[in-house]
C-alpha cells in the first residue's frame, strides 16, 4: 500500500483533512457538523498519515501523545460547564459572549468550548487506537 | 416507509445474532459491528422517518418553518455510533490479544476463567 | 437528648457499640486488666435501666426515638416497659460480670481485644433487640445478634468444629430471622403499623385476621430457631465450641431467650388462640423432655448445661404457650431465675475447665479443697436450678406448678412433663455442682487451684443475686415480675411474690415429688446415661446429622446447577440470551394477538429501494463470505448502506459520522485481521446452524414486528417539538442535533466522551501488555500464522 504516490500525497491530504475537520467542528452549531464528526475526520487523517509514512512520523507531527490530547479534551469539556456556577446557575448552563474583532462579530460560548472538548476526546482516543494497531502491524 | 425499513432492521438483527452465536471470534466481531448498526437503525426508525429535510433551522427563521426530521433520535444515535465504534475497536483488540495469548480463535477452547472439569466445591466446613 | 430518663435510651444502646470500638486498643494497652474499665460500660447501662425501674413498675411505658428513614416509615425508636426493662437489666447486669470473666478466662490470648469487641457488639445488638420498637429495627438487631453469635462461636476459627458450629448457628438462626422478617412484613401490611407499641395497641386485629395462622407460623419460625426449640435445638449444644464466656452470656442467659422474649412480647396480640395454646405447649414440652434426656447422656459439663438450657427454653415456651396468667407468672420468675443460675453455672464450668484442664465430669473429682469459692458459688447456683429454697429457682417452680396444676387431661400432661423435666434438671444441677468437687481427688490435666477474682466474681455475684431476689421476694415481685406480667398479658396485673408458700397445696407437693424423683435419678445417673447412650446409638440419626446432609446436598445441588448454567461455553450463553430475547419479543403478540395491522406497499423511490437492497446484499454477503477480505468488504457495504439510509432520511450528521466510522472500522479490521489466522467460514455443524438460524430468525421477526407495531401507533413528538422550538431561540444554534448534544443534553455527552476516552485507554493498555506465551508450540504456531498473514497482506 505504501506506493510512492500515496506517500507523497498523504501529508498534504492529512493536513487538508485536519483543516477541514476544524471547519466542520466550528460550523457544527449552525450547519451539519460538530465535534464528533470533526474528531473522526481528524482521526482518519492521522490514520492515513500513519499508514503512508509510519506511526513514528505521526507521533512526531502531533508532539503530544494522543491520549494526552484526549485527556485535555475531557478537561476542557468539563471546564466549560463551570462558568455558569459563578452566575449561580446549574452546572453546564450555556453562556454566550459576543466578541468584536476585525469588524466581525464572533460569538463565543461555553457550548463551543464543550464541542471543542468533544472533538479533542474523539481525535485523541480514536487516533490512539488506530496508531496503536498500526504500530503492532509494523513491528 | 417505516414498515419496509423495519423488515430490513429485522434482517440486520437476525444476521447479527446468527453471527454472535458462533464460536469463532471473527464472526462474533462481525456480529457485534452489525448489531450496533441494527440498534441505531431501530432507534432511528422508531423516531419516524422524514425524507431529506435535515433538522437544521434556515438562517432566516427562529424556529423550523416546516416539518423536519426528528432531531432527538439523531442526537442519541450520533454518540452511539462513536461509542459503539470505540467499543468495537476495544473488542477487536481484546480478541486479537486473546488469540495471541491463547493460540485459538474458538471461544470453547478459551477456558482460563472457567476451566473444564473444575473440581466440585468443598463439602466440609 | 437528655442523659437521664427514658429519652437517653439511645445512648444506653449506643454505649456497648462505642465500647466495641475502643476495646481492642484498650486491651493492647492494659492486657487482660482492660476488663475492669470495660465492665464499667455495661454496669453504667445497668444503673441507667435500674433507674427506670420505679417508673416502669408504676405501670408506665415509654417510646423514645428518632426518625431514621421517614420516607419508609422506619424510625429508630425504643419501647420501654416491664418486659424490655427486665431483659435490659439481665443483659447489662450479667454482661458486666461476663466482661470481667472474659478478662480472666482469655488472659494472655492474642485476640482478647477482638473478643471483647465481639462481646460488646453482641451486647449492643441484644439491647437493641429487646428495646427496639420499630419492627424493622427489631429485625435488624435480631439478625445482628445472629451475626455476632456467629463471630463468637467461630472465635477459635482454626478448628473445624468451631467453624461448623458457627455456620450451623448462623444458618439456623439467620434462616429463622428471615421467617421472622416475613412475619413482620405481613403484620405491617395487616395492621398498617410499623412499631411494636402500635401493633400491641391493635387488640384483636391480628387474631381475627384471615392471615393469622400464617403470621403465627412465620413469627414462630423466628422464635423457635432462636430459642433452640425441638427440632431446631441442635445448634445450641454445638455452639458450646465457643469460649465459655460466650456460652454463659449468649447461649444461656440472653440471646437464646430472644425467641422467648418475642413470644412474650407478641403474646397480647398473637397469644391465647387455639393455635397458640396447641403449638407452643407441644413444642415447648417436647423440647423440655428431649433437652433434659439428652443432657443426662452427656459427660461434658458445658454440654450438660447446654442441653438443660434447651430444656429450660422449652419450659418457658410451654408456660407462655398456655396463656394462663398463673403460668405466665411462673414463666416470668423462671426467666429471671434461669438467667442467674445458668450464667453462674456456665462460668463455674468454664473456671473448672480453665483451672483443671478438663470439663469431662468423669475425669473430675475432689476439687472442693482446691477451689472453695467456686465450689460455694456452684452449690448456690445449683440449688436454685434444682428449685430448692431459699432461692429464686424455688419460687419460680412453686409458681409454675401453681400455674399449670389443675383438674383435667391437659393439666396432668403439662404437670407430668414439668415434673419429669425439673427432676432431670435437678440431676444435672447436682452432677455439675457436686461431681467435680466431692469425692476422692482425681488427677486432672492441670494442677487445679482457685481461679483469680476475675473468674469467680461472676459466679459468686450471680448466684448471690439468685439468693437475694428470693429473700427480697416481695420487692422482686413488685419491681420486676409484676411489670413483666403486665407486658406479657397486656393488662395491668398484680402479683404477690413470696418465698414461703402460704399454704401446703399441690405446688409444694409437686416440688417435693420433683426433688425425690431427682434424687433417685441422680443416684442412678450412670445407668441412666448408659441407657440414653444406647437409645441414641440405636436411633443413629438426628437433626444434627441431617443438617450436615442438607448442607452437603445444597452444595452438590448448587454445584450441579452452576455447572449446568455456567457451562463456560460462550456460544451457549449467547444462544440462551437470544432465545430468551426472542421469546420476550414474540410472546406478547402470540399471546394477545396484537400483531401489526396489514402492511401497505411503501412509496419508496427506486434509489431508496436500491439502498435497502444494497444493505441486504451486504448482510447476506457477510454471512456467506468465504475469505476474510470478502467479509470485511461486505461489512463495509452494509455500513455504507446504513450511512446512505441516514442520508436519505434527513440525517446528514449521522450519515457523515457513519461514513467516517465505517471507513475507520474497515481500516482497523484489516489491520488486525491480517495478523490472525482466523477462518471466517462457518464451521458450525448442520444441527447448530439450524437451531441458531431459527433463533436468529425468530429474533429478527420479533424486532421487525415490534418496530412495525410501534411505528403504526401515533407518535408523541412533544420532546422533539421542545428542542425544535428552543434550539435557536434560547440556545442560539441552528443545527438542532448539535445543540441537543452540546447544550440541552451536554451532561450526557460529557459522560459519553468519557466512555470513548476510557475505551481508548483500555485499548492502549491491552496492546502494551506484551504477549506471554507459555508453550513453545504456541509460539511456533503464531509465527507460522504471521508468515501466513504477511503473504495474504501482499495479496491484498
Amino acid at each position: 500500500m505504501r506506493t510512492i504516490i500515496f506517500r507523497t500525497i498523504a501529508p498534504y491530504l492529512a493536513a487538508l483533512m485536519v483543516l477541514f475537520s476544524i471547519f466542520v467542528l466550528l460550523r457544527g452549531h449552525n450547519e451539519p457538523g460538530g465535534g464528533f464528526i470533526g474528531g473522526l475526520i481528524a482521526a482518519s487523517a492521522f490514520a492515513i498519515y500513519g499508514i503512508a509514512c509510519g506511526v513514528a512520523a505521526v507521533r512526531r507531527a502531533i508532539t503530544l501523545h494522543p491520549m494526552t490530547i484526549s485527556a485535555w479534551g475531557l478537561f476542557i469539556a468539563g471546564l466549560s460547564g463551570l462558568p455558569s456556577l459563578f452566575l449561580a446557575q446549574p452546572f453546564m448552563t450555556s453562556q454566550w459572549w459576543y466578541v468584536h474583532a476585525f469588524g466581525v462579530e464572533i460569538p463565543l460560548s461555553t457550548p463551543l468550548f464543550f464541542d471543542i472538548g468533544v472533538y479533542l476526546v474523539v481525535v485523541g482516543s480514536i487516533s490512539s487506537i488506530a496508531l496503536a494497531l498500526e504500530e503492532r502491524e509494523s513491528d | 416507509m417505516e414498515a419496509a425499513l423495519s423488515i430490513l432492521i429485522g434482517l440486520f438483527f437476525a444476521v447479527a445474532t446468527y453471527l454472535l452465536m458462533s464460536r469463532q471470534l471473527v464472526r462474533i466481531l462481525l456480529g457485534i459491528a452489525i448489531l450496533g448498526n441494527s440498534v441505531n437503525l431501530l432507534i432511528f426508525t422508531s423516531g419516524r422517518l422524514m425524507r431529506e429535510v435535515p433538522p437544521v433551522i434556515p438562517e432566516a427563521f427562529q424556529v423550523p418553518p416546516g416539518p423536519i426530521a426528528n432531531p432527538l433520535p439523531q442526537a442519541l444515535i450520533l454518540t452511539a455510533i462513536v461509542i459503539s465504534f470505540s467499543f468495537f475497536a476495544f473488542l477487536l483488540v481484546l480478541a486479537f490479544r486473546a488469540y495471541q495469548e491463547l493460540g485459538t480463535d474458538d471461544t470453547n477452547e478459551m477456558r482460563v476463567a472457567e476451566p473444564t472439569g473444575e473440581a466440585s466445591p468443598p463439602q466440609g466446613y | 437528648m437528655p442523659l437521664f430518663g427514658p429519652e437517653a435510651t439511645f445512648f444506653a444502646v449506643l454505649a456497648p457499640f462505642a465500647a466495641a470500638i475502643v476495646a481492642p486498643a484498650l486491651t493492647r494497652a492494659m492486657g487482660h486488666n482492660a476488663a475492669w474499665p470495660l465492665a464499667l460500660v455495661p454496669a453504667a447501662v445497668f444503673v441507667f435501666f435500674a433507674g427506670l425501674v420505679p417508673q416502669v413498675a408504676g405501670g408506665e411505658s415509654f417510646t423514645p426515638g428518632i426518625a431514621w428513614a421517614p420516607a419508609y416509615g422506619v424510625s429508630f425508636s425504643f419501647f420501654i416497659d416491664g418486659l424490655s426493662t427486665m431483659f435490659a437489666l439481665l443483659i447489662s447486669g450479667i454482661g458486666t460480670f461476663i466482661i470481667l470473666y472474659a478478662g480472666g478466662y482469655l488472659k494472655g490470648h492474642a485476640h482478647q481485644g477482638r473478643f471483647f469487641s465481639f462481646l460488646f457488639l453482641f451486647m449492643g445488638a441484644m439491647l437493641g433487640l429487646v428495646l427496639g420498637n420499630d419492627l424493622l429495627t427489631l429485625f435488624v438487631f435480631w439478625e445482628l445478634t445472629s451475626i455476632t453469635s456467629f463471630l463468637l462461636i467461630g472465635f477459635d476459627h482454626l478448628r473445624a468444629a468451631s467453624r461448623r458450629a458457627a455456620i450451623q448457628a448462623l444458618v439456623i438462626t439467620g434462616g429463622g430471622g428471615l421467617s421472622l422478617l416475613a412475619g413482620f412484613l405481613v403484620i405491617m401490611s395487616v395492621t398498617g403499623e410499623a412499631s411494636m407499641s402500635q401493633v400491641l395497641a391493635g387488640g384483636d386485629v391480628l387474631r381475627e385476621h384471615a392471615l393469622y395462622p400464617l403470621i403465627l407460623l412465620l413469627v414462630l419460625g423466628g422464635a423457635f430457631t432462636k430459642s433452640a426449640q425441638f427440632p431446631f435445638h441442635f445448634w445450641l449444644p454445638n455452639a458450646m465450641e465457643a469460649p465459655t464466656p460466650v456460652s454463659a452470656f449468649l447461649h444461656s442467659a440472653t440471646m437464646v431467650k430472644a425467641g422467648v422474649y418475642l413470644l412474650m412480647r407478641m403474646h397480647p396480640v398473637l397469644g391465647d388462640t387455639a393455635l397458640w395454646t396447641t403449638i407452643l405447649p407441644v413444642f415447648g414440652g417436647a423440647t423440655l423432655i428431649v433437652g433434659t434426656l439428652l443432657a443426662v447422656r452427656q459427660t461434658d459439663l458445658k454440654l450438660m448445661l447446654a442441653y438443660t438450657t434447651v430444656a429450660s427454653l422449652g419450659l418457658l415456651v410451654m408456660l407462655t404457650g398456655t396463656s394462663w396468667e398463673k403460668a405466665i407468672e411462673g414463666a416470668a420468675l423462671y426467666l429471671l431465675a434461669h438467667s442467674l443460675f445458668k450464667g453462674a453455672l456456665f462460668m463455674v464450668a468454664g473456671t473448672i475447665d480453665h483451672e483443671a484442664g478438663t470439663r469431662d465430669v468423669t475425669r473430675l473429682g475432689g476439687l472442693r479443697g482446691a477451689m472453695p469459692v467456686t465450689f460455694v458459688a456452684a452449690c448456690l447456683a445449683a440449688l436454685s436450678m434444682s428449685g430448692l429454697p431459699p432461692f429464686v429457682g424455688f419460687i419460680a417452680k412453686e409458681y409454675l406448678y401453681a400455674g399449670i396444676w389443675g383438674d383435667g387431661g391437659i393439666y396432668y400432661a403439662l404437670t407430668a412433663t414439668a415434673v419429669i423435666g425439673n427432676a432431670l434438671m435437678l440431676v444435672i444441677a447436682a452432677a455439675v455442682a457436686l461431681k467435680p468437687f466431692l469425692g476422692a481427688k482425681v488427677e486432672t490435666p492441670k494442677h487445679a487451684h482457685e481461679g483469680p477474682l476475675l473468674l469467680f466474681a461472676g459466679p459468686v455475684a450471680l448466684s448471690l443475686t439468685g439468693l437475694a431476689t428470693a429473700l427480697l421476694a416481695h420487692s422482686t415481685g413488685v419491681y420486676l415480675i409484676q411489670p413483666v406480667i403486665t407486658s406479657i398479658t397486656g393488662v395491668q396485673s398484680t402479683v404477690d411474690v413470696h418465698l414461703v408458700p402460704g399454704y401446703v397445696g399441690a405446688p409444694l407437693i409437686l416440688s417435693g415429688l420433683t426433688v425425690l424423683l431427682g434424687i433417685v435419678l441422680y443416684l442412678k445417673l450412670d445407668a441412666l446415661r448408659a441407657a440414653m447412650a444406647g437409645t441414641l446409638a440405636a436411633i443413629g440419626w438426628g437433626p444434627d446429622k441431617g443438617f450436615d446432609q442438607a448442607i452437603a446436598g445444597l452444595v452438590r445441588f448448587s454445584a450441579a446447577v452452576t455447572h449446568r448454567l455456567q457451562s463456560g461455553r460462550m456460544d451457549i450463553y449467547m444462544t440462551l440470551t437470544f432465545l430468551v430475547a426472542a421469546i420476550a419479543l414474540l410472546a406478547p403478540p402470540l399471546l394477545t394477538g396484537s400483531w401489526p395491522a396489514a402492511l401497505e406497499m411503501p412509496d419508496f423511490r427506486f434509489y431508496e429501494w436500491g439502498v435497502l437492497a444494497i444493505a441486504a446484499v451486504g448482510l447476506i454477503a457477510v454471512l456467506t463470505a468465504r475469505t476474510r477480505l470478502t467479509a470485511i468488504v461486505s461489512l463495509g457495504i452494509q455500513g455504507f448502506a446504513v450511512a446512505l439510509i441516514f442520508m436519505l432520511f434527513g440525517a446528514p450528521d449521522l450519515s457523515f459520522t457513519q461514513f467516517m466510522v465505517e471507513t475507520l472500522s474497515v481500516v482497523i479490521l484489516a489491520l488486525v485481521m491480517t495478523r490472525l489466522n482466523l477462518q471466517p467460514r462457518d464451521h458450525r455443524p448442520m444441527g447448530y446452524r439450524v437451531v441458531h438460524g431459527l433463533i436468529a430468525t425468530a429474533l429478527g421477526v420479533g424486532f421487525a414486528t415490534l418496530l412495525i407495531r410501534v411505528t403504526q401507533l401515533t407518535f408523541d413528538r412533544s420532546l422533539s417539538d421542545f428542542f425544535e422550538a428552543y434550539s435557536r431561540t434560547i440556545a442560539h444554534g441552528r443545527n438542532i442535533v448539535n445543540v441537543i448534544l452540546v447544550d440541552f443534553r451536554g451532561f450526557d455527552t460529557f459522560g459519553e466522551i468519557a466512555v470513548v476516552m476510557i475505551t481508548g485507554l483500555c485499548v492502549l493498555a491491552l496492546i502494551r501488555v506484551r504477549p506471554k506465551r507459555a508453550a513453545e508450540g504456541a509460539l511456533d504456531k503464531a509465527s507460522g500464522d504471521e508468515a501466513l498473514s504477511k503473504r495474504e497482506e501482499v495479496q491484498v
